[in-house]
């Protein structure tokens, strides 16, 4: 019990419980999946699906926050990725055509790569401190959208393209099938592969990796282009499931959300350990917040507010030492402790 | 003479970490205006001991007692607070902070919330002025050695009304003439009636400046002696628990090897690191360098890594002339090094044994072909019980491990790759003498089998014992290139250090 207790996953999957407990109160048959015309319905899948865009962009965020790092530029890249596309898609003579979806698609993951070099640059080759680098292209990144869709919302009327955030595969939200593809690649990579333990030891002791051989430079190219490609998909799936393009609002503050996401689920921003695990619970605790104040009819000029409260006590949840104060008012080490059984012999 | 009461009694102090006992029974006393030696080896407890005396840590058994009260400190500013001062190991300042802002950091003088600087600036030199030091205090900390800056911490722990003063190995970057200087402050600190806990690896200082030591092993206590009464070699069985006989059966000198070349410079320096120097280094061969502190070792040994970057000269290596642009360069033609600073260039703390063991061995293969998981197991295990570092679970997070345990883990990573130079910057410094004797028979062992090893150190007895040959650094500068025979003695190495020429 204790170790289920000590479990660093522990207080995330609680939180989240909790939140989708009090939607049950509030809302009948909340847990009730369905299947409508070969789709799956219902509220936990809108969950997953509308929290997708998120998932993705904090899953790049964790990796930048293990090196000790944030991207703040991420919105700007989900707006740009969104605007591109859609720009390409309505230039296109048949918005249906397979190909020409492809094509814009592949363009404006390419642009979203082509930034994410740009950020690992000014980062490890500059050496400018991630918040200001990233801070560049959180701004420019919002003109540049504007000036794709030349300030207008862009919509088209694609059908293969509308698939990404709003289509179905297999009865499962195509872009729920596109998380779960991000993050088995994400995990492969980081943790089947070195890719995790040198992005860990980077964030750890950055002048220690860098005298143990470690590519530190290469390191860090790779995580911020990794996010950024994460911020495009998720641009894509955000612009695709309403059909256009919007250079001002989509992806806007994401970034934050995003940022938040990664705490709740353990990963320090001081870098070194990185749960992906833990981001993705914390994603969704922050769409089931979303959903849970609609569903629980809180006013809307009071949303905000209950937010931050919110989240303010799931922080407060998460930190060992707040945990320590308020729960364990630790007895004085008086009594003989009772751990003396499990004496562990130190010596070889 | 009628001892005078303990100015601090713990009694029956036990410290239980995840998976390590740390202290198990421990008493601890100390008379004010004593000098208290706290010996042991690397992991024995002393430094959870201090932990736990100053409120870094909570006990899980026994008490502790200030002046005949009850006392359970909640943090360190609490000890602080109640008379108990403590230097650590490693600087705990704030570098780029000045001198005297060091000095008062958390307690300025203040008049109506505004912080007086000048009386600030005053002060802190009327402090350090006490311990015969001239600085200028509004320099910032940083540009000044290591020396001074232990200086200014133990200066700032002493102004804050200590009655009792830990130091924790306080003079493992010192050079002798500073130690003395420290000496001299001590005693007059004891002289004032302060109680110092000192800890120190050097056993010729523990006995010029100790009146008692107690002595703890593997975490329980083996008792309280008068150093007067304990022969060095009693002390030592006692740490260890074994015989002092076996752990020097190294031979005096090592015995002379012809290798070929394997790395070799020609005028190689760097502007304000190290002025150009040439030097061969052959297979299986040990090289020495000695030096004061700040004379250009650890520049040599950067640049031979590919740390820093060589402003002139050339480097070749099997002949071949080469260029090491980056420590990954360096790595990949087998070369290793283990940073004097551990802390700061070595280690991952946050990461296990494992993970710091298999790193330079995986970023070398790179982040795409990791090493199955059963080989690190294998790797991990034997280097852990060749070198023997303790607690022995692959799994604890490397920050746990005491200082010579964390050394032998970097060791470890470096030893994985089977480099053909390694490079050890003091490896033996803020070890104890068991863990000492393991190293240098390490490398012994290891030039034995072909790797040629660059042995930087203060000790030059220890130089001596391990190296073919060699080199004097003074000034920044290589002075002299000796072969290790049996005309060559720590005084005429001193000798060569102090004239700057050869005897």
């Amino acid at each position: 019990m204790t170790r289920f207790l000590r479990h660093r996953l522990f207080w995330p999957v609680a939180i989240l419980v909790a939140l989708l407990a009090l939607n049950l109160v509030f809302t009948d048959n909340f847990f009730r999946v369905q299947m409508k015309d070969g789709h799956l319905y219902g509220s936990l899948i809108d969950i997953v699906r509308f929290g997708a865009p998120l998932i993705l962009v904090s899953l790049g965020m964790t990796l930048v926050i293990a090196t000790s790092g944030i991207d703040l530029s991420v919105g700007s890249v989900v707006a740009i990725a969104g605007a591109l596309a859609c720009l390409r898609i309505s230039d296109l003579d048949d918005q249906n055509s397979i190909g020409g979806v492809l094509a814009a698609v592949g363009i404006a993951l390419a642009l979203s790569v082509a930034l994410g070099v740009w950020n690992g640059l000014l980062v490890a080759g500059i050496g400018i401190q991630p918040i200001i680098a990233t801070l560049i292209l959180m701004v420019a990144g919002r003109g540049l959208a504007q000036l794709i869709t030349d300030g207008q919302i862009t919509t088209v009327n694609s059908s293969p393209y509308k698939l990404i955030g709003g289509g179905y595969w297999l009865t499962l939200p195509f872009s729920i099938i596109i998380v779960a593809v991000v993050l088995a690649l994400t995990a492969f990579l980081t943790r089947r592969l070195a890719l995790g333990l040198l992005i860990e030891s980077v964030g750890g002791n950055a002048e220690a990796s860098r005298l143990s051989g470690i590519s530190a430079r290469g390191v860090l190219i790779t995580v911020y282009t990794f996010c950024a490609l994460c911020a495009g998909i998720a641009g894509l799936m955000i612009s695709s499931n309403v059909s256009s393009a919007d250079g001002n609002n989509a992806g806007l503050w994401i970034e934050l959300d995003a940022i938040l996401a990664v705490v709740i689920g353990g990963t320090s921003l001081a870098g070194g350990r990185f749960s992906l695990g833990g981001t993705v619970l914390g994603a969704l605790i922050i769409q089931t917040l979303t959903t849970t104040i609609y569903s629980i009819g809180v006013p809307p000029e009071t949303t905000l507010l209950f937010k931050a409260l919110v989240v303010t006590i799931v922080c407060l949840l998460q930190s060992p030492a707040f945990r320590e104060k308020v729960f364990h008012r630790r007895r004085r080490p008086q009594s003989p402790s009772p751990v003396t059984e499990e004496k562990v012999r130190v010596s070889a | 003479m009628a001892a005078p009461a303990p100015i601090l009694r713990m009694s029956g102090i036990g410290k239980q970490f995840p998976g390590v006992k740390a202290l198990d029974d421990v008493d601890f006393r100390l008379l004010p205006g004593e000098v208290h030696a706290l010996m042991g080896e690397n992991g024995a407890g002393k430094s959870t001991l201090i932990k736990v005396l100053t409120g870094v840590y909570d006990i899980d058994a026994g008490e502790i007692e200030l002046e005949g009260r009850r006392v359970a400190f909640s943090s360190p500013l609490a000890a602080q607070q109640a008379g108990i001062s403590t230097v650590y190991q490693e600087v705990n300042l704030c570098a780029n902070l000045s001198v005297a802002e060091n000095i008062f950091i958390g307690r300025e003088p203040r008049r109506l919330g505004r912080i007086q600087w000048k009386k600030m600036r005053r002060r802190a030199e009327e402090i350090l002025s006490r311990l015969d030091l001239d600085l200028d205090v509004s320099a910032p900390l940083s540009s000044y050695s290591l020396a001074i800056q232990q200086m200014v911490a133990i200066a700032r722990a002493v102004d804050i009304d200590a009655k009792v003063l830990i130091l924790d190995e306080p003079t493992s970057s010192l050079d002798a003439g500073e130690v003395a200087q420290l000496f001299r402050v001590m005693r007059r600190l004891k002289e004032q009636g302060i109680a110092i806990l000192f800890v120190s690896h050097f056993l010729d200082q523990i006995y010029e400046i100790s009146d008692r030591m107690t002595i703890l092993r593997n975490g329980t206590l083996v008792g309280e002696y008068l150093t007067s009464e304990l022969s060095q070699v009693e002390l030592v069985g006692k740490m260890i628990g074994r015989e002092l006989a076996d752990l020097e059966k190294l031979e005096d000198r090592p015995p002379a090897r012809e290798g070929a070349p394997l790395v070799e410079t020609e005028l190689l320096g760097r502007t304000g690191a190290i002025e150009p120097f040439t030097l061969t280094i052959h297979e299986g061969e040990v090289v020495g360098l000695a030096g004061l502190l700040g004379s250009g070792r650890t520049e040599i040994a950067r640049l031979l890594f590919g740390a820093d970057h060589a402003g002139t000269g050339a480097l070749k290596i099997d002949g071949q002339a080469v260029s090491l642009r980056t420590p990954r360069s360096a790595v990949a033609r087998k070369i290793a090094f283990c940073s004097e600073n551990r802390r700061a260039e070595g280690l991952i703390p946050d990461l296990t044994v494992r993970e710091n063991i298999i790193l330079a061995l995986q970023a070398a293969r790179g982040w795409t072909r990791p090493i199955p998981r059963r080989r690190q197991d294998e790797l991990v295990e034997k280097y852990i019980s060749a070198l023997n570092i303790r607690p022995a679970n692959p799994e604890q997070l490397v920050r746990n491990l005491s200082g010579g345990n964390q050394q032998k883990v970097l060791l470890a990573r470096w030893l994985i790759l089977e480099p053909r130079l390694l490079i050890l910057d003091e490896p033996t410094r803020g070890i104890d003498v068991g863990a000492k004797a393991e190293i240098q028979r390490l490398v012994a062992e290891l030039s034995d089998g072909g790797m040629a090893v660059l042995f930087i150190s203060a000790e030059l007895e220890e130089v001596l014992r391990l190296s073919h040959k060699v080199g004097v650094l003074r000034d920044r500068r290589l002075v002299a290139e000796l072969d290790n025979d049996e005309g060559l003695t720590t005084d005429r190495l001193t000798e060569t250090i102090a004239s700057g020429a050869i005897s």
